[in-house]
């Protein structure tokens, strides 16, 4: 696989598919690892992480899941390739900032990708479209232990996976749920909800992990504990938690449909005459107004399209995405045409 | 004079930023004003946090806690305390004294109860072992199970009977 056949492909956080896709996006589960003795990546000599990658990278051959992926070392990627992967989040943001010893894994599906040399030496993530914890728990537990009988990890039984950072000692494990808000921030109940997510020892984030904003309506939900729960016992809470949540965004565009039903209707049907008929548009104007129609199409108020088209939407508008799919570099304003071109063609 | 940010509203905010040794004045309505300070703060990483949180522990330890060394990789708790991450899976035992209280504060716990990694040494799956039969124990008392519980002890106990005989040989 070269990393041009990904753009044939529907990145499964975007799919559509899967239990309440209509509210939630994507599920994904991240799991830290490391190497016993050997440094961590941010602490390790260049020879050190040399070696962490190449015994990482040695056992894909043996792990049955691996078989059918790719090792894309980062120093081989230029600058447009590994955006386009972060946009993909296929990588994240901070490890595609330096080159030298990374490497990530990804699979055909491109359910599975596994970082190495983040800030630890393995950060495998397996997502799955709509609500589906625990299909991607399942996944991602055979590949971590496939993985641990042919690796040394560090495990203390006392403090569980080390992990450079002790926020993620313990299970070294992370689920997040990507969920799609637009009716709790329309009637402006969404600060309530994050508030008693923080309380709840969850945390938020945006559409691009750490640090990122809460664009188009945009939230992942995540636990922050990782040590002294089993892993069962912290997606069951993150379940429970991303259930009333969905349960609110329901009563909410209830609310919005039977009390404001003009002003919905009035709000979707200009996002979608923009889009429609923009010549120069902004990524960040595009997914506002994307959520407004992804919002019309669950509704029922826009029925000429498809929510998988609006989903793919969001991807192929990335700047990164824009220059992949016209093949050279282009400016920001050479985007901003381009996208408006795009979108309208796709929305035809 | 319009805000800088939206170009809309009066700016009533007047900023100084020093990025890169250059600085930078910004005029700022009220509104761009209070998104930018979110911003900032958010900026405040998670390494001066938990800088912030290892540092809090008792003054009168300060120079045995700075010069706490990991024999596997050499972070020293000083360099932890300023980058805010550990060097080595070692360094958790390493800085045991001043770790433990911190996962407490961070997690509410410092007791791992989730799954390990399928291949150990024996040496590590007995650890494991009797690790796992101590958590049932304490649930089982907790449960009022004492049966069980009377059992749990037994196993633990020939377990530990035959790891210190491997010790020895």
């Amino acid at each position: 696989m070269i990393i041009n056949d990904l753009l044939s492909h529907t990145s499964e956080w975007l799919r559509s598919t899967g239990p309440n896709s209509d509210i939630v996006m994507s599920s994904r589960i991240r799991l830290a690892r490391n190497l016993d003795k050997l440094p961590f990546p941010h602490w390790a000599s260049k020879k050190q992480s040399e070696n962490a990658l190449q015994m990482i990278e040695g056992v894909c051959s043996r792990v049955d899941f691996l078989k059918s992926s790719t090792v894309f070392k980062l120093a081989d990627l230029d600058n447009v390739d590994k955006q386009f992967l972060v946009e993909r989040h296929l990588m994240s943001p901070d490890f595609a900032q330096k080159s030298d010893n990374r490497a990530v894994i990804i699979d055909n599906e491109e359910i599975l990708s596994i970082m190495i040399n983040e800030e630890d030496h393995i950060r495998m993530q397996v997502m799955q479209s709509g609500f589906n914890l625990v299909e991607a728990w399942n996944i991602i537990s055979r590949i971590d232990d496939d993985l641990a009988k042919q690796l040394p990890i560090a495990y203390s039984p006392e403090w569980g996976y080390l992990t450079a950072c002790p926020t993620n000692a313990g299970t070294g494990m992370r689920g997040s749920v990507m969920l799609h808000l637009p009716a709790l921030v329309m009637t402006r109940q969404i600060d309530r909800v994050l508030a008693a997510i923080a309380k709840l020892s969850f945390t938020t984030r945006g559409l691009y992990g750490e640090g990122t904003q809460a664009l188009g309506n945009f939230f992942q939900i995540s636990n922050q504990i990782s040590l002294g729960l089993s892993e069962d016992e912290i997606l069951d809470s993150l379940n429970n938690l991303i259930r009333q949540i969905i349960e609110q965004e329901n009563q909410a565009r209830e609310v919005l449909v039977a009390r404001e039903k003009a002003l919905l209707e009035d709000r979707v049907s200009r996002s979608f005459g923009i889009l429609n008929s923009a010549r120069i548009i902004s990524s960040q104007e595009t997914i506002e107004l994307l959520s407004m129609l992804r919002l019309g199409c669950d509704l029922n108020l826009i029925k000429s399209i498809d929510r998988r088209v609006v989903n793919e939407l969001f991807i192929i508008t990335q700047p990164a995405h824009l220059q992949k799919l016209k093949d050279k570099k282009l400016t920001s304003q050479e985007r901003d045409l381009e996208r408006a071109q795009i979108i309208r063609e796709k929305l035809k | 004079m319009l805000c800088n940010i939206c170009n809309k509203n009066k700016a009533t905010v007047h900023l100084t930023e020093i990025i890169d040794d250059q600085m930078k004045e910004l005029h700022l309505c009220e509104e761009c004003a209070r998104h930018k300070s979110a911003a900032m703060e958010s900026q405040f990483g998670l390494s001066d946090l938990l800088a912030g949180m290892a540092q809090s522990g008792k003054p009168s330890t300060d120079k045995e806690v700075t010069l706490a060394r990991c024999p596997n990789c050499g972070l020293t708790f000083a360099d932890f305390k300023k980058i805010g991450r550990l060097g080595c899976g070692d360094c958790y035992s390493a800085f045991r004294k001043y770790l433990v209280p911190l996962l407490k504060r961070i997690h509410g716990s410092s007791q791992h109860l989730g799954k390990s990694p399928q291949k150990v040494t024996r040496v590590m799956k007995k650890k494991i072992d009797i690790h796992d039969l101590r958590i049932k124990l304490q649930r089982a008392v907790e449960q009022e199970a004492f049966e069980e519980a009377a059992k749990l002890r037994d196993a633990i106990k020939e377990l530990e009977k035959k790891q210190s005989q491997e010790n020895q040989a």
